[in-house]
């Protein structure tokens, strides 16, 4: 393999020179850079020179501890409860700020669950970290299947022989067109709280029942708007892969299962979706990829609120080496996400392999 | 072949050789601005450069500005590739910040020239000027005449503030009236300087602070002690209560909002005030409240500087000493609604001239502001402070934020050895 590629093959290293020397000087570079800055202290802006500081970036971003609260108990000892019967804890800030536990100092609440009357509270160094980790995994998990199931449906109704069929196919791709930030300040006003068009339509489709739900201002709803409006924007771009793989497809294959009498399920079951094989595998990584990268839409609809439940891994990438001047602790984030997504390829390129 | 080539690069060296030659008799000094795209700011600085090129021969100021947004991620790259101009514009709470990352040097201006400039305007650091405003800025609460005669509110003046409990009664009132959908419009959508800027002087009336101003090196206790706590309680049901939208609220509201008569009152920008006027009859411009250490808003607007690389510090220093003059300060106050830097320019100016009809937010600028924290850990800062604020006013606990909040910027102050205090 080695001797082919250095055997006689001058032309072709020479036509790839351009390409290489690209992915190396923008691609490859950059990341040793990355993984380099992020075990310095390096600042954007700063008359300190940059120090070497091991591991100490990733052991403020990733370190994690579980610690007790027991219930605040009157005199008598007995348990102290609310006006709604909740147990009253002590606040986490009495442990975190407390100098008997210096080992805790500067950690904040990620969550809690409750075992039995005590609280077990998940304490993090870095919490919007933690955060934008969780949203970032929760936002891949629910855009792959919408993202490459709707763009396969789409591809499905299109690869038909219809009258003015391209009008449709033009319509679908559009929004890759279209840029993404453009895309992201529309549907801002499509989620507005008051008058936006989605709340409009719900309450005329209701007649009026609907009560107007601010859908980028809440915690349980931002996340989710940003998952459909991202699904729906790039759909049209996996829809064409798709569509170049059914293409690929024999005609000969369909006849003979019309041909047995096969239904529409079966034809689609035993034909189209063997036939698909390589390209679902490409679109689940493309997507899987993509997704990791989110972040324009952050940017330009929530800023990663409210209360952080829209945070994602570039964009705290971005805010904390540009915004807050701070390139190792952006780029420790880099090359976290990138061992991320290595890993996540690597497992669905195992998942995925052909078994001969 | 060879010979040709030679011969007209050479002719091609002493061609440029003369051209330059030409050019030599005035030195070029590059300078930079935010202000692209606002045409009226860019027009009187045009006229400033053509006005200094024309008055002597050793320079001449050759003019680039950007948009606003890009401005300041374009002066780090070019400090960073070593190509800054020899002017430039800075924002004046990230001032400190250039200067210790050393892009900029003193500026050498007659001091005399700067004494009746307001306080907002001088970029000091370390004791030394390093960049001086043609304009400051200040805020106000806007209201509506009628509804304070109506609702019985009396009318506050900077020696005279309205107290914290007359501030919230005012609110109350224009609650319980039901004209408005809300009582209070804070412009909570603008998540940038916007946050700091406006609503630090409140943590600072309650008694906190973003950072401790006595060392600048924690915020322990300024920003999570008893009265920023209090401030933070205040902050939240501010929204809770439904005295004011979140940071959710239409980005529209800012500039039209209070027109449209949606809110009673506005915590606004006097960028805002000439065009509130021509469509508000009655509008009047009242001084922040007092929430028990002083009513207080915030100051500092643009200011212009010099790069430390600049070769021709004399030229920059010169040029930027003749933009100080009265007539170009009222004529960026005409053209844009600032606040000139002078009282002499106010004088020349019919909106903030004795009597004129802004003529209180010079007041304003002159008795209540006060800088943000004069520290190059303030961009930082900042950004900590306007995420707290969101929070908080999104329902996030507020001792646990504030503590949050706190622990960032101490981190941050570590990480950069104190930001040379």
């Amino acid at each position: 393999m080695a001797s082919r590629l250095t055997r006689s093959n001058r032309a072709g290293w020479l036509f790839a020179l351009p390409g290489f020397s690209l992915l190396f000087l923008f691609i490859i570079i950059p990341f040793f850079f990355a993984f380099w800055l992020s075990l310095t202290n390096q600042r954007l802006v700063s008359p300190n020179p940059a120090e070497f500081v091991g591991l100490e970036n990733y052991r403020k971003l990733l370190s994690v501890a579980v610690v007790t609260l027991e219930p605040e108990r009157d005199e008598a000892g007995q348990i102290e409860r609310d006006s709604d019967g909740a147990i009253k804890y002590p606040r986490v800030r009495t442990i975190t700020r407390n100098s008997d536990n210096p080992q805790y100092r500067g950690m904040g609440e990620w969550f809690r669950w409750h075992s039995g009357d005590n609280a077990k509270v998940v304490i993090a160094s870095d919490v919007v970290f933690m955060k934008a980790l969780t949203n970032t995994l929760i936002f891949a998990l629910f855009i792959v299947p919408l993202q490459g199931g709707g763009a396969l449906l789409l591809a499905l109704l299109i690869n038909q022989k219809l009258r003015g069929i391209n009008a449709f196919r033009t319509i679908y791709f559009l929004p890759v067109v279209v840029s993404i930030v453009v895309i992201s300040l529309l549907w801002r006003f499509i989620y507005d709280g008051d008058d936006g068009l989605l709340n409009s339509l719900l309450g005329m489709l209701s007649f009026g029942l609907f009560e107007p739900v601010d859908w980028l201002g809440r915690t349980d709803t931002a996340l989710g708007s940003i998952i459909v409006m991202s699904a729906w924007q790039a759909v049209g771009f996996h829809m064409v892969i798709w569509l170049a793989g059914l293409q690929t497809i024999s005609p000969t294959l369909y006849e003979a299962a019309a041909i047995e009498g096969s239904s529409r399920w079966q034809t689609f079951r035993y034909v189209t979706w063997p036939g698909l094989r390589n390209t679902a595998v490409l679109v689940l990584i493309v997507i899987t990829m993509q997704a990791f990268a989110l972040f324009a839409q952050i940017n330009v609809m929530t800023n990663g609120g409210p209360l952080d439940s829209t945070q994602t891994l570039v964009f705290q990438a971005v805010e904390r080496g540009y915004g807050k001047q701070d390139i190792s602790g952006g780029s420790v984030i880099s090359v976290v996400l990138f061992l991320l997504v290595l890993l996540i390829s690597a497992v669905q390129g195992i998942l995925t392999r052909e078994r001969k | 072949m060879i010979r040709t080539a030679t011969r007209i690069a050479l002719g091609t060296v002493s061609a440029s050789m003369l051209l330059s030659g030409a050019a030599m008799a005035q030195t070029e000094l590059t300078m930079w601005s935010h202000g692209a795209g606002n045409d009226v700011e860019i027009k009187v600085l045009n006229q400033i450069i053509s006005d200094f090129n024309a008055s002597q021969d050793d320079y001449k100021v050759v003019f680039e500005s950007f948009p606003q947004g890009s401005y300041n991620d374009s002066v780090v790259a070019a400090a960073l590739a070593g190509n800054l101009p020899c002017i430039l514009d800075v924002d004046g709470p990230v001032l400190p910040n250039w200067v210790w990352a050393g892009y900029l040097q003193p500026l050498q201006i007659d001091e005399s020239k700067i004494e009746t400039f307001l306080p907002g305007t001088k970029g000091y650091w370390n004791d030394q000027l390093y960049g001086i405003g043609f304009w400051d800025a200040a805020v106000a609460l806007f209201a509506r005449k009628s509804d304070l005669e109506a609702w019985g509110l009396r009318m506050p003046t900077v020696d005279e503030p309205w107290t914290k409990d007359e501030f919230m009664a005012a609110l109350d009132a224009a609650k319980e009236s039901g004209k408005y959908e809300f009582p209070l419009d804070l412009g909570m959508n603008d998540q940038g300087e916007w946050y700091p800027y406006a609503f630090s002087p409140f943590l600072e009336s309650f008694g906190g602070d973003i950072v401790d101003r006595t060392t600048y090196q924690t915020a322990e206790g300024a920003l999570n002690g008893d009265a920023a706590i209090e401030f933070g309680e205040w902050w939240q049901s501010l929204f809770e209560d439904g005295y004011a939208p979140g940071p959710a609220e239409d980005p529209a509201d800012q500039a039209t909002g209070f027109i449209n008569g949606k809110f009673a009152f506005q915590w606004n920008g006097n960028w805002r005030a000439v065009a509130t006027m021509a469509e508000v009859d009655d509008v009047v411009f009242l001084p922040a409240p007092d929430f028990g250490h002083g009513n207080i808003i915030g100051a500092a607007s643009w200011q212009y500087a010099i790069s430390a690389t600049c070769p021709n510090p004399e030229g920059a220093n010169a040029f930027i000493e003749f933009a100080l003059d009265d007539k170009y300060l009222a004529a960026f106050s005409e053209g844009m609604g600032l606040i000139p830097s002078t009282p002499t320019a106010a004088e020349m100016t019919e909106m903030y001239a004795e009597g004129g009809p802004l003529a209180t937010f010079y007041d304003l600028s002159a008795k209540q502001a006060m800088v943000r924290p004069v520290t190059p850990g303030y961009v930082v800062q900042a950004k900590v402070f306007t995420k707290a604020l969101a929070d908080i006013a999104n329902g996030a606990d507020v001792a646990d934020t504030l503590d949050a909040a706190v622990d960032e910027i101490d981190s941050n102050i570590e990480n950069n050895q104190g930001y040379g205090h």
